[in-house]
């Protein structure tokens, strides 16, 4: 069984200028111990997505489709009962670890709390194994750092604390979001590979969401595209990386710098904006960027199979 | 210009563009319409006008005069038939036309002490954040001491001292209620010093005199209408307060305060000499506080207290 | 956390920076009240000049203000704060004495419970937003803000002491019915502030990152709230706790006298009309010295409360 599968998944705000649809009919899977990267830029729906999955949507916000946690569906459970996955077989860690985590409170506590409230465990048992874990992330002197604040932190040992704690109750599945974008490049480095090191060690499922492909290729197996609240192209890294088929990919990857080639003079964007989420057009949500849209992509681009399950929603290479 | 290899595909979405544009608004267009949402605000401001419609109509309208006795008819309680529809009071004054009367006085109050408010905290405020460094510590650390004095008895102390003169309560009330202005409006100004819109357009050559007009005076404006909104119940309120201790306005002038601190006397003979004054006090304190909440969630959503 | 000796001279800065503003404090109210036409002794039956002058002499009226301040500092360095002018058989001390232990028992009372009820109104309201309860305690506390005292208290007497006669409608014995509504009264705009302050306050700190994070650890919401939101969320209520006080004090001497209570504002105001110069100085010192030892005390709870204050000597 799928360690998570997720069918259909939308996701819509209700604001004063109308419903604002940030994702649409997402469906992917994750088998245990896998690593699988969400890539998109900002509003594409990756974020709201798992924001949806782990009940931490804001107010206005709706959600419909199943989110099959070991065969549980995520999205039709309570606080209460979400409250039994969370913090202990699904973890989370976000984008700027300053203000994720508690100003007011000394990291030993923020950090037993997980433990001692999943696993029952009294203080010194929490302690000892909190100490574990942020030597295992890499953070000198643990038993002293514990009794410290947050702010005591440089931003790099910050992110690793949160990953230290995120791990606490050794999850399932551990979903990233932008972890290493708040960070300087040396730390992103660290990071990916302390989550690396980890996985290998506990065969942790990893979701990693991201807008940075350079990072995608260090830690992950799959890479899942998004593109204005939908998926538009998944497959392996070498396929997306080599034979990306839907044109928004290979508009990202030519994006990319590389070092490895000759100077452009120019370097490559994809022209235009993502499309207004209050008002998404008809069809290809891409058409208006894409440099091979034809007539027929005012309609709904069906998600065409590729080779080894790497499957793309577009309209090219069919053949009609 | 060279021409781009993607060139095909931008000139199509640039026509586009026109078509699938979504209208601008201005912050002010925003903020109006947040504050016409807040249903409280807005009939808070319906009452006001109505308040301030008969505060200044009413005592030509009514045929009594203010300080006319009638003899016949003291101590009244509201009835139709004696046409003193609210009352009289001890000596027959009927209790509307003072109560509307006290109401200019204690609008009136309301309105020049907030300016005199105004003034001072406004000023205080933008030199403060405007020259920043020593000058502003030392500003706002005399702020803060002031701050964390009674007011009551610096006011006490001035009435006393100086004796009860209509303006000197404009400008006491004014001087003693300037600090949460000078507070907001230093915040204010400190921020758009810095902000790099500023710099940006200092980048550009705007001179300096357009800079304050059209970027820094819009930008504080904001603010201080919310703050003069909710400046205006307190300073009344103190007047009030004043008035009741019977360091207010001197007779024949009245105001709210004195007219409930007269109608407390007499408050289980006669308590419509309470409750008129008292009521049209409170309505008044509630709505200018409700709009001027109305006004600081519309002009900043994030900044609620 | 008191070990730490950055806390402790920190602290004491603080203590030393106060002085100036009670002395501050002390100069103004002195010359303020001298500056008032007339003297204490006008009221009185008509004096010859001579027994004026004697009495004035006595009284050092008649050296140049400035000596009249400086001795004046000195006596009170030694807690002397002389007779009174208007009651000649009494000691300043002796009546603050008197009227302090009153007025001081009102005002802790009431700030107690304005800061119990009011962060829990304010708590209720945040977590229950826009719902029927949330607009009913704020709209219950907008009266509180927007009712002067002076026409609350004459109601609840009213209902209360007069007609349910549940309660005196005044005077002052230390018994808790003739407490109940001077404080309450005393408490009520105070309370409704605290309330504002705090439902506003703990909307914002619950959109924080950091409760997110403590959600996505699965804890329940109620440990969510009383561990990491209660905290953050009650900073600027304490932080507001130093104007309160002052806005009390204001309050207390309307209070004191609807209610017939012997504390010291009733004869602050008294000795302001009579020119009791002794008795308002020493009024105005003893409340100046508690708004300070108050706030004095505020800025240590709110540095304790809060780690990034703590360790900031800069700030």
């Amino acid at each position: 069984m799928a360690l998570l599968e997720v069918k259909d998944l939308d996701v819509g705000f209700d604001t004063p200028d109308g419903e604002v649809k940030a994702v649409n009919k997402l469906n992917f899977s994750i088998e245990p111990g896998d690593a699988l990267a969400i890539v998109g830029e900002s509003g594409s729906g990756k974020t709201q997505a798992v924001m949806s999955m782990m009940g931490l949507l804001a107010d206005n916000g709706h959600v419909s489709g199943q989110a099959l946690f070991k065969g549980e569906d995520l999205l039709k459970m309570s606080t209460a009962e979400l409250n039994k996955h969370r913090g202990r077989e699904i973890a989370m860690i976000f984008q700027d670890p300053m203000t994720s985590l508690n100003p007011y409170l000394r990291i030993e506590k923020q950090m037993i709390e997980v433990v001692r409230h999943h696993q029952g465990l009294n203080k010194a048992e929490a302690r000892e194994h909190a100490v574990e874990m942020l030597r295992a992330v890499r953070i000198p002197d643990p038993e002293r750092r514990m009794r410290q604040y947050p702010h005591e932190f440089s931003g790099g040992m910050q992110q690793r604390v949160m990953v230290a704690m995120g791990l606490l109750c050794e999850p399932d599945l551990l979903i990233a979001d932008e972890p290493t974008t708040a960070l300087d490049v040396t730390v992103q480095a660290q990071i990916t590979h302390l989550m690396n090191a980890l996985r290998q060690k506990s065969n942790t499922a990893i979701i990693l969401i991201t807008h940075d492909l350079g990072v995608v290729a260090g830690l992950c197996d799959r890479v899942l595209v998004m593109y204005a609240g939908e998926a538009v192209e998944c497959g392996s890294v070498e396929q997306i990386y080599y034979e990306p088929k839907h044109p928004y990919t290979q508009g990202l990857l030519k994006s990319v710098p590389r070092l490895d080639q000759p100077l452009v003079r120019e370097m490559h964007a994809i022209p235009g904006n993502p499309p207004n989420l209050l008002a998404l057009p008809e069809g290809c949500k891409f058409r208006d960027r894409c440099p091979h849209a034809f007539a027929a992509c005012k309609e709904e681009p069906p998600m065409q199979q590729g080779e080894d399950g790497h499957i793309f929603r577009c309209f090219l290479g069919l053949s009609t | 210009m060279t021409k781009r290899a993607d060139q095909p595909v931008i000139d199509p979405f640039e026509a586009a563009l026109s078509v699938r544009d979504v209208k601008g608004r201005s912050p002010w267009e925003d903020a109006w319409n947040r504050l016409l949402k807040n249903r409280a605000a807005v009939y808070s401001a319906y009452i006001m006008a109505f308040i301030f419609m008969l505060v200044v109509l009413g005592p030509m309208l009514i045929s009594w005069e203010p300080d006319f006795t009638d003899w016949d008819h003291t101590y009244s309680p509201p009835s139709l038939q004696s046409g003193h529809w609210f009352g009289t009071d001890a000596v027959g004054r009927d209790i509307l036309v003072r109560t509307l009367e006290g109401g200019r006085i204690s609008l009136m109050v309301g309105l020049v002490a907030t300016i005199v408010s105004l003034l001072i905290g406004v000023s205080y405020g933008a030199i403060a954040g405007y020259f920043g460094g020593a000058a502003d510590r030392i500003m706002m650390r005399v702020v803060d001491i002031i701050y964390a004095l009674p007011f009551m008895f610096f006011l006490i102390l001035l009435m006393v001292v100086f004796g009860r003169h209509i303006l000197l309560i404009f400008i006491a009330i004014g001087a003693v209620n300037w600090l949460d202005m000078a507070r907001i409006v230093r915040g204010q100004t400190l921020s758009l010093k810095n902000a790099e819109f500023i710099e940006a357009a200092k980048a550009c050559g705007v001179s300096d005199w357009a800079i304050i007009r059209r970027h820094i005076i819009p930008n504080l404006m904001g603010v201080v209408i919310v703050y003069v909104t909710l400046t205006i119940p307190q300073v009344i309120l103190i007047e009030s307060f004043l008035s009741f201790l019977g360091l207010g306005v001197q007779e024949p002038m009245s105001s709210w305060g004195a007219l409930v601190s007269d109608g407390a006397q007499d408050m289980e003979s006669a308590p419509w000499m309470l409750i008129v004054p008292a009521l049209f006090l409170t309505v008044t304190l509630y709505c200018f506080n409700y709009i001027g909440d109305g006004l600081r969630d519309a002009l900043d959503p994030k900044d609620r207290p | 956390m008191i070990r730490d000796s950055g806390m402790a001279r920190h602290s004491l800065r603080r203590l030393l920076g106060l002085l100036p503003t009670l002395l501050m404090l002390i100069t103004v109210a002195f010359f303020l009240i001298r500056i008032a036409p007339g003297g204490p002794f006008d009221s009185e039956r008509v004096l010859s000049a001579e027994v004026e002058a004697n009495l004035e002499a006595k009284y050092h009226l008649d050296e140049p203000l400035i000596q009249q301040y400086f001795r004046y500092l000195g006596q009170i360095v030694v807690l002397d704060f002389g007779p009174s002018f208007q009651y000649q058989d009494w000691t300043v001390n002796e009546l603050i004495a008197q009227s302090f232990p009153v007025s001081f028992t009102i005002g802790v009372l009431a700030m107690v419970l304005a800061f119990v009820m009011g962060t829990m109104l304010g708590i209720a309201s945040a977590l229950k937003q826009n719902t029927r309860v949330d607009y009913s305690l704020m709209g219950f506390a907008m009266l509180g803000i927007s009712v002067p005292n002076f026409v609350i208290a004459p109601i609840l007497i009213l209902l209360l002491a007069v007609y349910a006669g549940w309660l005196p409608a005044g005077g002052w014995d230390w018994g808790f019915a003739s407490m109940v509504l001077p404080v309450v009264t005393l408490a009520l705009p105070v309370t409704a502030y605290i309330a504002r302050l705090t439902r506003g306050s703990m909307i914002e700190v619950l959109h924080s990152n950091f409760i997110r994070t403590a959600r996505a650890k699965g804890l329940p919401e109620s440990l969510v709230i009383r561990r990491h939101a209660l905290r953050p969320a009650l900073l600027p209520v304490i932080s507001f706790l130093g104007p309160a006080t002052a806005g009390m004090i204001s309050g207390s001497v309307v209070i004191e006298r609807i209610f017939s209570v012997p504390g010291m504002g009733s004869y602050f105001i008294q000795g302001a009309l009579n020119r009791d110069y002794t008795l308002v100085m020493g009024i105005v010192i003893v409340y100046g010295v508690l708004i300070l030892v108050l706030n004095f005390l505020v800025d240590l709870i709110y540095a304790w409360l809060n780690p990034k204050i703590r360790y900031d000597e800069k700030s």
